[in-house]
């Protein structure tokens, strides 16, 4: 059975490959904890910087443990279950966003030298392996398909409870994700398109030579990634899964104790996550400069992380800066904007490398391409005009019909 | 390896199937059917068909089942059912007699087919590079298979513009209550209204 093309899998699989691999999953684990702890003292830090407060700063220095004893007096709380919630669902739901959020950073290469021919695998007691959990040839469709579970999570945690605002919170949450998934799966399209496979070590193996997926993609797809990336967080500006003025606190309204620590830990795991895919997609992953030849492995995971740092600070300044959308001008921006304009893009890109196999010039596949992307938008820009006004029209005759019938 | 896999994810697959048909509640159902779907998606990994065990989770677990528990919270038919009614009367002992003749051909197909049903060579081998069944999937889908898929597309898109012809209001009732003449004057007073 082939499901990884890691080097430590083909050969025999005997005791040292079981412990390299444990090594590895615990290494992951334990890493993305330890962020995520600093990730919410970052976030609340960087916010309070922003709002001119100053934030966390007695547990530890500069507050940096403030995580930790939140984490252990939630753990102490008493745990509540509502008398009209769905017992086993209400269980289940904080472990359905949980574990996903967790399987997910399996496939993310986070070091190892792919430049000047380099495989990218690095030696750990005599075994060559890549820094990744998990490299299945499906790869990247494993991160859809997991962000596609940890839906239930929520959709089930509103459900469950019983009640009103978590329901509307989790009918929200669904919707929303739903759809920016398709405008989010599309711009990853392209970068398959541009790098030929699906494994993440290959699509960061594809970028090694400073040419990354950013610019070999043409910058749109990335824009749209990162727009629909923070939709599928539920992150400011697109919280009305939580908009604290309207539901409370949403889906997670009747939770408390652990189950409610559990949800915060996913919502700051998948920010992680979605940081180390789009750096993975876009930006090269670990590759970078080498710049003391000794400490040579040092260099990639280094990059990586600084990366990294670059996404979870952007999203906690949108956070910072931005106003929460209206529910309709989320649906607008998603299907009516992202979406075609993913779907075209992907289209163009698609007309580039059959040219570039066919020998076409690309000074008439890009002017003929961009003209027919246009027509299509003026197209649709029309329809949808078009529709607003005839929906108009027939509030106003509707109105008018019930003042004769009066 | 491979037997124990397959009897464990064929354990999930009908405790799943038997839990939709079992379950008072309809969110219940419809979780149980995610986890018959997961365990397909396993056999499929088991079957080295990676891609197909990726798509089975982000199409069916991921879009349509979520589309079920959507639906079904939305309506609010998420209440327990009593199970015991029988909503046509014979339908119990009609389903089992179905179930178990459908089960009998399936089973007939699967012992009298020369060389397996579905071919011996696609059962038995591989049709290329296991790592790579994403390419080849494509290539067949878009080659050998090509009018099927796009009639495929067509269907869909019929079904889509049928479903917003159907989730439209006319803007004229069908069946006019007004008379000809005060319909006029309504359209007369809209077009001075938008003059204006």
């Amino acid at each position: 059975m082939i499901i990884a093309s890691d080097p430590l899998l083909s050969s025999d699989i005997g005791f040292s490959v079981v412990a390299v691999m444990l090594l590895k999953v615990v290494l992951a684990f334990a890493l993305l904890m330890v962020s995520v702890m600093l990730v919410i003292w970052f976030e609340r830090k960087i916010v309070a910087d922003m709002h001119n407060r100053v934030g966390p700063s007695l547990a530890g220095p500069w507050g940096i443990l403030q995580t930790l004893a939140d984490g252990i007096k939630l753990f102490f709380k008493e745990d509540l279950l509502p008398e009209r919630a769905d017992r086993v669902v209400f269980r289940l739901a904080p472990y359905l966003s949980l574990v996903p959020a967790f399987l997910s950073f399996a496939i993310v290469p986070i070091g190892g030298d792919f430049t000047n021919g380099g495989d990218g695998t690095v030696s750990i007691f005599g075994h060559r392996t890549l820094l990744q959990v998990a490299d299945p040839p499906v790869g990247i469709l494993l991160f859809l398909a997991l962000s596609s579970i940890a839906v239930y999570g929520v959709m089930l945690a509103g459900w469950s409870s019983g009640s009103k605002y978590p329901l509307l919170g989790s009918v929200r949450a669904s919707a929303q994700m739903i759809s920016y998934e398709a405008a989010l799966g599309l711009s990853m399209a392209t970068v398959f398109l541009s790098s030929g496979t699906l494994s993440t070590s290959g699509i960061v193996s594809g970028q090694a030579t400073w040419n990354w997926n950013l610019v070999a993609t043409g910058v749109i797809p990335f824009v749209i990634f990162v727009i629909a990336g923070t939709a599928e967080l539920n992150r400011p500006p697109f919280d009305l899964v939580e908009a604290e003025q309207e539901l409370v606190g949403g889906f997670h309204t009747e939770y408390s104790s652990i189950r409610f620590a559990l949800f915060f830990l996913a919502e700051f795991m998948n920010m992680i996550t979605m940081s180390a895919i789009a750096v993975t997609l876009f930006l090269g992953g670990p590759n970078g400069p080498i710049l003391i030849k000794q400490i040579a492995w040092v260099w990639p995971i280094l990059w990586f992380f600084l990366k990294v740092m670059a996404f979870l600070f952007t999203f906690v300044w949108l956070r910072a800066t931005l106003p929460r959308l209206r529910y309709d001008q989320l649906m607008d921006l998603g299907w009516k904007l992202l979406i075609p304009a993913s779907l075209g893009w992907f289209l163009l890109i698609a007309s580039l490398n059959i040219g570039e196999d066919r020998g076409w010039s690309t000074f008439l596949v890009v002017p003929i391409g961009l003209v027919v992307l246009s027509l299509a938008a003026l197209l649709l820009n029309g329809a949808i005009k078009k529709a607003k006004d005839s929906s108009l029209n027939a509030a106003d005759l509707s109105e008018i019909s019930e003042g004769m019938d009066q | 390896m491979e037997t124990v896999v397959f009897l464990i994810s064929a354990a999930v697959i009908l405790s799943g199937a038997l839990g939709v048909i079992f379950s008072k509640n309809p969110v219940h159902s419809a979780l149980f059917m995610v986890q018959t779907l997961f365990g397909v998606a396993v056999l499929f990994v088991l079957l080295e068909a990676t891609f197909l065990a990726a798509i089975q989770v982000i199409v069916y677990a991921g879009a349509i089942v979520i589309l079920f528990v959507f639906v079904i919270t939305l309506l609010g038919v998420d209440r327990a059912e009593d199970l015991k009614v029988e909503p046509i009367s014979g339908q119990r002992p009609l389903a089992v007699v179905l179930g178990a003749s459908i089960f009998g051909i399936i089973l007939t197909v699967l012992i009298v087919a020369v060389g397996g049903p579905t071919g011996g060579q696609a059962a038995n081998t591989p049709i290329g590079d296991a790592t790579d069944n994403t390419r080849i999937l494509g290539e067949a889908l878009f080659s050998t298979q090509v009018f099927s898929v796009e009639l495929t597309a067509l269907l869909l898109t019929v079904a889509v513009v049928g479903a917003v012809v159907l989730s439209t209001r006319p803007t004229k009732p069908l069946i006019s209550t007004l008379d000809e003449q005060q319909n006029d004057t309504l359209d007369d007073e809209l077009e001075e209204k938008g003059g204006e």
